[in-house]
């Protein structure tokens, strides 16, 4: 069987800012095969795609289809490639039909719908869709939305397809159906890439995988030559030491437990489901799993930013030792309940501090409504703003200017600062180091031991395994929503979280929903 | 990292543009303080070649369609240009609470109609019952009942249902028109037009009838700034307006918020209503606010939500409005050509913004220095 590579990547680079997306990437997809890449979160899965479909450009590196260099810089010229890419948010326009969505921007001289109907069952029939020309997207489910875009690429005779993340959103019984699809694709020649990161789906479809780790190039295996194991160690990586400090947890208490937690988000789909763990002060709970495995939710549906549907959320009072339950409480509740709740979003600049406001005023967001006056009193959060600049050391030509304005790692510290200098007895933090430089990330790992030290119930999501083995006390993952383990921090590996991260629901449970 | 090929640059675009938030602030304001000059310059030229003035003799009809002969001792042109500026700036304050949270009140014109109503109908219908300043206390508060009443019902959908405030706000404008245009027919007598009503007309201070409406939208001028600069209230503001996730993640009630700031950008143009008709035209007709409404949104973005700024630019606004209108006067045009030109002065300040948030790069410059 002699195959032809459809596409070659070589030697490419992008990066954003002083973020490197990817590193000397080099890659081959041939035709007539179903490639696999895998990765983590921000390993560059996407960013790599979006280079190849016209989204990005790279800043180094060659492309080359079918063994001609191409210079690709809008989705247009990929798809005079003949590339089709198929993103994990839908880019479709809600009040048209599925016809009118696939032969728009379209130049095809006469714009007839009913001709492209019939080129539209054409094509369904050939690979087994099913979708009515006719019908709107608003009126459409998730799958069909999907089975919509596949057929837009194709129409434009697209034979190098990108799916990015194709399942994410569907039922295992849409899986399957797509998977047969794609073989069906696969077999007419077509050269197929799909971006994923469940194993299992991998190991069933995939003819070959490539795995991306932290923007770089690992690898290339068969998948009928690969197992699991093989494919998580080519993923998470060997174990790096880091000599993150981790003190023995002192003065345990269950500060905060979670009882059979569910939520449902706006399209109706379970979050989280039969969530139940306990925080306790003193100790630095890890939280691990595939980004959007319903981290964020869990710690707004605490914070009480998220509707809860089912389940308790129980806060011990270490002073009065009362409980107090803080399922559906507003986040001002939960304040005049005396709960000392820390919070330091994922979204910083979006959520946790308001980017165009100068340090002062958001030291002031968590404080300002202090005292009967109506004016606001900017003393007090002008000493905290100077005392956060001094201790933490964040890089600001002064306490007037907007956070937007500086780097990452100080923003980050502006935040930090004013959530510890809350003194919480809960202190909350979602993926904190991400996009922070090594010696930022420290000062971030030490102000949460600081804290455990003092006795706070520590929560910390987040995504980097290293890390995650080497700050947390217990470590709980997180996969579709579920919780699919709790481990001992200090004695798990990498490969055992990792293998629970990517763990997802049984075929058979999920029936029901 | 090895030698690498040069990636082909052919089909680069030429240039693009880039967002640069770092421009300090006097390099802001000397592009807007250029542009402003530019832009007299431009209607200069624009008159000189529709009218056949001299440049010279332009600016100088210009200026005294604005202050008349000041220089004789004749004031009262001046007070007439100062009146014309506080209205506009009244409500441009008005609008600002409300833009500030990012809720585009377009509906300042029908807000500022419906306390002039209040007013007009309190003026007709209780000036020979009350005492005068029982019946100036009764036009203020209904004036702004009225204005606050048609600010909040589009924000009570906002935050019940999210709808399109925008939309809402300009729909608003057109029934209170027609409820104008309904009173107006009534009280007419199908004329279309009210006599000036004498009761319940605002004081004239030291000669000047126009005293009073200064001072009231000064006094606002002050106490906008303070409000939403220094108080608890305005720092909500402008929480919910830069980021509703931020607001609500600190517990604001974003509702209660939207719900209190266009009472208050309502009951503003309420009182715009009021010194419009109380303290100026002593009637009423749908023309009152003669679209002003709109003008003030624009002013509220050119002084950057900053009440003061907003002083200078809506005091170079209505200038060049009068002073162009006198040119037009002068050679016989119609005053479509003094509005043709404070659109096209408002057009190039909203313009100069673009190149004080986005800077132009030139892709092959960049490459040449690499």
């Amino acid at each position: 069987m002699a195959k032809q590579p459809a596409i070659e990547l070589k030697n490419i680079t992008k990066v954003f800012g002083k973020v490197v997306a990817n590193k000397d990437v080099n890659l081959t997809a041939y035709r007539g095969e179903i490639l696999s890449i895998l990765g983590e979160n921000g390993s560059g899965k996407t960013t790599l795609m979006n280079m190849i479909s016209g989204i990005y450009f790279p800043d180094e590196g060659q492309i080359f289809i079918d063994g001609q260099e191409a210079v690709i810089t809008s989705p247009k010229d990929a798809f005079s490639y003949k590339i089709g890419m198929i993103h994990q948010h839908f880019k479709l326009v809600d009040v048209f039909s599925a016809a009118e969505n696939i032969v728009l921007g379209l130049n095809e001289g006469k714009y007839n719908l009913n001709a492209s109907a019939e080129k539209i069952k054409e094509i369904s029939e050939q690979y087994g869709f099913e979708l009515d020309p006719a019908k709107k997207i608003y009126t459409m489910s998730v799958s069909e939305k999907q089975t919509v875009e596949i057929i837009k690429v194709l129409y434009r005779g697209a034979d190098i397809l990108i799916l990015d993340e194709p399942t994410a959103v569907l039922t295992p019984q849409e899986t399957e159906k797509l998977f047969n699809i794609l073989r069906r694709m696969r077999d007419d020649g077509k050269c197929i890439i799909i971006i994923t990161h469940k194993l299992h789906e991998v190991l069933s479809l995939s003819d070959r995988v490539s795995v991306l780790r932290k923007g770089e190039y690992v690898g290339t295996v068969e998948t009928a030559k690969t197992s699991e194991a093989e494919l998580t160690e080519m993923m998470v990586g060997k174990k790096v030491s880091l000599n993150i400090d981790r003190s023995e947890p002192e003065n345990v208490q269950d500060r905060l437990v979670i009882e059979d937690l569910e939520c449902i988000n706006r399209e109706g789909v379970k979050i989280l489901d039969d969530i139940t763990f306990t925080a306790r002060s003193g100790e630095i709970l890890g939280i691990a799993g595939i980004a959007g495995s319903g981290q964020r939710e869990l710690l707004e549906a605490i914070a009480g930013l998220q509707q809860v549907q089912y389940g308790e959320i129980i806060y011990n009072d270490p002073k009065t030792g009362e409980k107090e339950d803080l399922r559906n409480k507003t986040p001002m509740q939960i304040r005049e309940l005396g709960v000392r709740l820390s919070f330091v979003p994922e979204d910083r600049l979006g959520m946790g501090l308001v980017g165009n406001m100068d340090i002062v005023d958001n030291m002031m967001l968590r404080s300002y409504r202090k005292g009967k006056s109506m004016f606001l009193e900017r003393k007090a959060p002008k000493d905290l703003a100077m005392h956060i600049i001094d201790d933490l050391e964040v890089v600001t030509p002064g306490a007037t200017t907007p956070v937007r304005r500086l780097s990452g790692g100080n923003v980050q510290k502006v935040l930090v600062g004013r959530e510890i200098a809350a003194s919480p007895t809960v202190l909350m933090a979602a993926y904190p180091v991400r996009g922070l430089d090594i010696n930022s990330s420290y000062l971030i790992y030490n102000l949460l031991n600081e804290q455990k030290k003092k006795g706070v119930a520590v929560i910390f999501v987040g995504e980097d395994l290293d890390v995650l083995t080497e700050l947390c006390d217990r470590i709980m993952v997180i996969g579709s929503g579920r919780i699919t383990g709790i481990v001992d921090g200090r004695t798990t590996t990498k490969e055992e979280i990792g293998l629970l991260m990517t763990k997802s629901k049984q075929q058979g449970d999920d029936c029901n929903g | 990292m090895a030698k690498k090929e040069a990636v082909k640059t052919v089909r680069e675009p030429l240039f693009h543009v880039v967002k640069r938030d770092d421009l300090p602030w006097w390099k802001a304001w000397l592009i807007r303080v250029a542009t402003i000059v530019i832009a007299i310059f431009l209607v200069g030229i624009l008159s000189v070649v529709v009218t056949g003035q001299s440049f010279g003799g332009t600016y100088q009809i210009m200026f005294s369609g604005v202050f008349g002969r000041l220089f004789e001792g004749h004031t009262t042109m001046l007070w007439k240009y100062l009146q014309e500026i506080v209205i506009l700036l009244s409500l441009a304050l008005a609008l600002t609470p409300a833009f500030k949270m990012k809720f585009w009140n377009c509906g300042a014109e029908g807000q500022a109609l419906m306390g002039g109503l209040a007013s007009i109908i309190c003026m007709i219908e209780l000036g020979d019952k009350l005492s005068y300043p029982v019946l100036l206390a009764v036009i203020t508060i209904t004036s702004i009942f009225a204005g606050a009443l048609w600010g909040v019902i589009p924000a009570i959908f906002k935050a019940a249902f999210n709808t399109n405030e925008t939309l809402f706000t300009l729909m608003m404008n057109y029934i209170a028109t027609q409820i104008i245009a309904y009173y107006v027919y009534i009280k007419g007598g199908g004329s279309n037009v009210i006599n000036p009503v004498s009761a319940g007309n605002f004081p004239s201070v030291g000669g000047n009838d126009y005293f009073v409406n200064i001072m009231i939208v000064s006094v606002i001028t002050v106490v906008m700034y303070i409000y939403l600069k220094y108080s608890k209230q305005g720092y909500e503001i402008s929480v919910v307006g830069e980021s509703q996730n931020t607001a609500r993640y600190i517990g604001i009630n974003v509702k209660k918020v939207i719900i209190r700031t266009m009472i208050i950008s309502g009951a503003l143009c309420g009182i715009t209503g009021m010194l419009l008709v109380a303290g100026k035209d002593h009637s009423i007709n749908i023309n009152s606010v003669g679209g002003q409404g709109f003008t003030a949104i624009l002013m509220s973005w050119l002084g950057q939500f900053n009440p003061f700024i907003m002083v200078v630019m809506t005091a170079i606004v209505v200038f060049l409005r009068l002073g162009v209108a006198k040119v037009a006067d002068t050679a016989l045009l119609n005053s479509s050509f003094s509005e043709i030109m404070v659109g096209i002065v408002i057009l190039m300040l909203v313009g100069c913004e673009f190149f004080i948030h986005y800077s132009i790069k030139f892709k092959h410059k960049k490459e040449a220095a690499a």
